[in-house]
């Protein structure tokens, strides 16, 4: 509090108008940051829609050299390897976030939101290392059990710490009724609490899918890449972030053009489940950090 | 779990009772430990990560020791590693993403919090949002086509003009480098910072901002004294947590740093981070130590977002209870 106090007698008119310009700045800082936003969408939606054809949604990958193809197995394999981590993460950050709810101030449960914490934090390549030494290395080889392991990984914080907050949202009186009227408790958690936090739990649960369909790293060396279909867990997999990526930074024209319309489908698939799920919600949703 | 509250029900016979009581405890029990199992996966799991990366590069721990960190050679060819250069990128493009990220957030913050009516300032926040959710992928593909470009072709040359006696704007400009791989990380960490930075000052009372009104402050003096001073600590841990974001991110930045491990004063130079060699070379590593050694700088990786994850949050938890982990509503 220096030059501008009110007591240094500053005519009003200067503090003013010092004032409104600080805040018209910050107004333009937020135009300014939402400037990307724009631009990458702009760009996907000319370039990638300029790409995307039928046949990259049908076909698989032509050899190097050859133009045309498509990632349709890079698309079923991101469903594939998407899918399988929420078949492992969902069950036990759903049964995690419900003990956690639980059991507020209990010491295992203490330990167990640091624990969920911290892995919010962990860079997810580092978890991709980790899948590596866990699963790969052990099997002999990439798959895609490796990579929905590691995405599993990444997304059961998320979903753990979601479920926790929406069912301390239930408002105590619903347990208390259920309970007065003799309903065991187990059954008072399944029926009255989950179900009255089902949207939110659910909410939580299609924003950690939005996130870990987007994700790279961790994939690099678990599900790795396919140019075929992949046909069992043990084999490795193609999934459109990977594929986005290897054409990308290829120097062949046709697959960086590819990689547009690769981007365009993610991208679309990923807005696709924050918008849904942020208009069903009316707009309230917030992913987990 | 027994609850007092079912222990006095009266009406059933004493069969009824005893048979429903058994069931209770056994459901309850059941329930219980089920649910007690599925969250007993979370610590070993995060203790499992630590040991096996640690095991993992125990080689190059044992041949390298401390001046693993401390050496700039990264060479396969003679099998001996140092993770200085890394290290160095990994610093120099989480600098210049919070160097940029963090006025544009604070900025965003206040005109979310302080400036934009209730309407707008959640769809503005949403657009915010939107920024995170696009995957780090995408960025980088934008980044290597037009990012870049735009970047050695408009921006590189006026640095270099202005203040190209810094030896940090020296240089050949190139398309990929620190440079784009700072800009393109500012874009993502901005809005983690800004929404805990919005949090943040929307936690801060209203009476704090009347008391300033009051003693006939204008909106900025007001925020001056009222909310940047009473948002000081959530602040600093959203810069913390967002370094943490800026430090980890790896495919964006792999796609557009250069990949070239080399320590540079200039901006403009390729460069590599951590976890961006860590994309790059993994895949092709061939000899063990070659393996080990990269798990290594996954491992230094590790201790580092945990540390700075654990102290953002520890600072964040204080001022914002509650609303940063998991905000819903």
């Amino acid at each position: 509090m220096m030059a501008s106090t009110p007591h240094r007698e500053r005519p009003y008119i200067f503090r003013k108008v010092k004032s409104d310009f600080i805040m018209a700045v910050t107004v333009a800082a937020t135009l300014v940051t939402l400037t990307p936003l724009f631009l990458v969408l702009g760009y996907l939606l000319t370039k990638g829609a300029a790409s995307v054809n039928w046949a990259f949604f049908t076909s698989l990958p032509k050899p190097v050299g050859e133009t045309g193809g498509g990632m349709a197995n890079a698309i079923v394999g991101t469903f594939e390897v998407v899918g399988l981590a929420c078949l492992i993460g969902v069950p036990i950050g759903v049964g995690a976030g419900l003990y956690l709810a639980e059991h507020r101030g209990g010491q295992f449960a203490q330990a167990v939101r640091f624990a969920a914490d911290v892995m919010m934090g962990i860079p997810s390549i580092v978890i991709g290392i980790f899948a590596y030494a866990l699963v790969v290395r052990p099997m002999g080889g990439f798959s895609t059990m490796a990579g929905a392991i590691a995405l599993a990984a990444l997304m059961l914080p998320l979903v753990t710490r979601t479920t926790e907050e929406m069912v301390e949202l239930v408002p105590h009186e619903l347990r208390e009724a259920a309970l007065a009227l003799g309903v065991p408790q187990w059954r008072t958690t399944l029926s009255v609490i989950v179900r009255t936090a089902l949207s939110g739990i659910a909410t939580g649960v299609i924003l950690a899918v939005a996130r870990i369909s987007g994700e790279t790293a961790p994939l690099l060396f678990t599900s790795f890449g396919n140019r075929f279909w992949s046909t069992s867990l043990s084999q490795p997999i193609a999934t459109l972030t990977v594929q986005v990526y290897t054409y990308a930074i290829s120097p062949f024209q046709d697959w960086q053009r590819q990689a547009w319309a690769g981007a365009l489908v993610l991208t679309a698939i990923v807005l696709a489940l924050e918008l849904g799920v942020r208009w069903i919600t009316g707009g309230t949703a917030k992913t987990a950090r | 779990m027994e609850t007092s509250v079912s222990e006095q029900v009266p009406v059933l016979g004493r069969e009824a009772r005893r048979s429903h009581a058994r069931e209770r405890l056994s459901g309850d029990r059941i329930f219980s430990l089920v649910t007690l199992g599925l969250a007993a996966v979370i610590v070993p799991l995060l203790a499992g990560l630590a040991v096996a990366l640690t095991t993992a590069s125990m080689p190059s721990i044992r041949k390298f020791g401390f001046s693993f960190l401390i050496s700039s050679q990264w060479d396969p060819v003679t099998d001996l590693y140092g993770a200085l250069p890394f290290i160095w990128g990994t610093a120099a493009s989480s600098a210049i993403a919070l160097v940029i990220a963090i006025p544009l957030s604070l900025g965003v913050a206040l005109c979310l919090s302080e400036m934009a009516p209730v309407w707008l300032s959640r769809r503005l926040g949403f657009l915010v949002d939107l920024l995170a959710a696009i995957p780090s992928v995408v960025y980088g593909l934008w980044a290597i086509f037009v990012l870049g470009p735009w970047i050695r072709d408009h921006v590189e040359p006026l640095l270099a003009t202005y203040l190209g006696f810094l030896p940090l704007f020296k240089g050949p400009k190139v398309a990929v480098g620190l440079l784009t791989a700072g800009v393109i990380l500012s874009i993502m960490v901005i809005p983690y910072i800004s929404s805990v930075c919005t949090d943040v000052f929307r936690a801060v009372p209203q009476t704090q901002r009347e008391a300033a009104f009051a003693l006939g402050a204008t909106k900025w003096e007001m925020v001056r004294v009222a909310v940047l001073p009473y948002g000081l600590t959530g602040v600093t841990a959203a810069i913390i947590l967002g370094l943490g974001r800026a430090l980890g991110e790896t495919i964006a930045v792999a796609m557009v740093i250069g990949n070239s491990p080399q320590i540079s004063a200039s901006l403009f130079r390729p460069a590599a981070t951590l976890a961006s060699v860590i994309a790059n070379e993994f895949a092709e590593a061939t000899t063990d130590m070659y393996v080990s050694a990269l798990i290594e700088l996954a491992l230094v990786l590790l201790a580092v977002g945990v540390a700075l994850n654990v102290i953002g949050r520890l600072l964040v938890a204080g001022v914002v209870q509650r609303r940063f982990d998991t905000r819903v509503g």
